[in-house]
């Protein structure tokens, strides 16, 4: 009787364990954590003709992940899926050491973590100057329209009464301008002196802790603060009409989605990632994650029907 | 041991002190929202209390009321009202209030009940009203548990006043969450040390003030 009630503790503590780190799952991969936390690990080298697909620990990432995998098996590969992965510490050594084949990623960050020092912020730069800074055996597809990133959004009645289309725009409004979002917005090169730099306007941050959430959005929409830092792939914007700024002088560092593959992927799998990158916008995107949030809908299904939605399945 | 020693550097780093976002103003931004959230407490919990001590009704609903509201998440609190009333302080204070709640209403009652039975029924005899049993007997004689109780609630909030700054309030939780965010551990510890020697004042403070709030004749010698 004791071997048994004990076994069940230990079930239990199993599955307490595992709800912490499902806990974890929702994080934002454009935050970089340093404790790559991971639930899978991705197995030996697959068979040939089979591809490995992998997602980060992020639920709008194993979405486009799913994508990827099913135009795959479109074309006829044999997809093996290997998702949520944890953080960039994790999963790019797998990739590496060809252990995963496809990857979403996005192209500011992953720039970052392969040449630490980089300044470029001009999406087309970002895009070359990965293309040199990536390992040997790895190559990215073609970017996405599509980005996941830190953005100064304001509300749409905020934008006409000042008549703002660019962040720029914003020292047209009475300064300093309040802005919502994390507290180490302080410290990005995006942040307050960035905007004063580049633009010339004056903001105050107004530390909101939930990573651009319910919260922030409350606070644009209820006019406590004029900005707010949302990600651009949150459903939020669309739901309640708000403006993501222009950013022409390349302020925010562009995080499109960019597929990133071994060398086991060829023409004909890269043209099937392409297809689907081509279809990806921001308005698509957010589109797809708010199925994912409203809906609880799994990225399987939310795959399916938006491939087939775009007749590319 | 590096770290602490690092936090030790930044809390004495004067450059730190002044200003908007200095220690300083911080240091005062936290202690007036404990204030403000036990002071709101005691509004509502040291009457309630007091009525419950003294009539001895109404105990179990007021302790069960109080504790449940107490096991909310004050995390939870603060982000469920931030999101229907808006960022800032309000959140916050309400979830400090609950918090600091039961300790208050519970130092008020027991205070009141634990006056030697004996005082009471002589006040009633020499011919107090009830009113005057209350305030001249009961409450005088129970104002050190009163008090400890504030002590108790007044260092739950001041260790819970960091998530002010989680929907946009100050307080010492800046340094806290901004440390956090930016991996700046030397920040987040000093912080927390901050935290921590507000509270060990505060506690202090309060020990000095149950003594002394004891009625003469029956103040430990």
């Amino acid at each position: 009787m004791s071997t048994i009630s004990r076994r069940h503790l230990a079930a239990l503590v199993a599955l307490a364990g595992a709800g912490t780190l499902a806990g974890c799952a929702g994080s934002n991969p454009l935050e970089e954590s340093p404790a790559p936390a991971t639930t899978t690990s991705a197995g030996a080298p697959a068979a040939a003709g089979t591809l490995v697909v992998g997602s980060q620990q992020y639920y709008s990432n194993e979405i486009i992940a799913e994508l990827y995998a099913q135009a795959l098996e479109k074309a006829g590969f044999t997809v093996e899926r290997q998702f949520q992965i944890g953080q960039r510490e994790v999963y790019l050594p797998e990739l590496e050491a060809a252990k995963v084949d496809v990857l979403p990623e996005y192209a500011g960050n992953l720039l970052q973590y392969y040449d630490k020092t980089t300044d470029v912020t001009d999406g087309t730069a970002v895009l070359s100057a990965l293309a040199a800074a990536l390992p040997e055996g790895l190559r990215v597809l073609d970017a996405a329209e599509a980005s996941d990133q830190d953005s100064y959004t304001v509300t749409q009645a905020f934008a006409d009464e000042h008549g703002l289309t660019t962040i720029g725009d914003l020292a047209k409004a009475p300064q300093p301008v309040k802005l919502a979002a994390n507290a180490e917005f302080a410290t990005r090169p995006y942040g307050p002196e960035g905007a004063k730099a580049t633009y010339g306007v004056d903001i105050e941050l107004v530390p909101v802790e939930d990573s651009g959430g319910p919260l922030t959005a409350r606070a644009l929409a209820d006019g406590t603060v004029q900005v707010a830092d949302l990600y651009t792939a949150d459903p939020t914007i669309a739901k309640e009409g708000f403006v993501i700024l222009e950013d022409p002088e390349g302020l925010i560092l562009p995080q499109n989605v960019i597929p990133l593959v071994s060398a086991k992927v060829d023409d004909t799998a890269a043209a099937a990632i392409d297809a689907v990158n081509a279809k990806l916008t921001v308005a698509e995107l957010q589109a797809l994650n708010a199925r994912s949030i409203d809906e609880q809908a799994r990225s399987e299904v939310i795959a399916r029907e938006w491939l087939a939605a775009q007749g590319l399945a | 041991m590096r770290f602490l020693l690092d936090a030790l550097a930044w809390i004495a780093d004067p450059a730190r002190w002044p200003g908007p976002d200095g220690i300083a103003t911080r240091l005062a931004e936290h202690l007036g929202y404990s204030v403000l959230g036990v002071a709101l407490a005691c509004l509502i919990g040291v009457p309630a209390g007091w009525l419950v001590g003294h009539t001895r009704r109404g105990r179990g609903l007021a302790v069960g009321l109080s504790g449940a509201a107490r096991a909310l998440p004050t995390l939870g609190v603060v982000t469920l009202l931030g999101i229907m009333l808006g960022i800032g302080l309000v959140g916050p204070m309400v979830a400090f209030v609950v918090l600091a709640l039961p300790s208050v209403l519970a130092g008020a009652y027991a205070g009141v009940e634990a006056v030697d039975p004996q005082a009471v029924d002589g006040a009633r005899a020499s011919g107090m009203t009830e009113v005057q049993v209350l305030t001249r007997v009961e409450i005088p004689l129970g104002l050190p548990l009163l008090i400890g109780g504030i002590r108790s609630a007044f260092l739950q909030v001041i260790a819970t006043a960091t998530l002010a700054a989680y929907v946009g309030a100050g307080g010492l939780g800046r340094y806290l969450f901004l440390g956090l965010k930016t991996q700046d551990y030397p920040q987040m510890l000093a912080a927390s040390l901050l935290v921590v020697a507000l509270a060990l004042v505060c506690d202090l403070a309060f020990a000095a003030l149950q003594r002394v709030s004891a009625p003469a004749g029956v103040r430990p010698q």
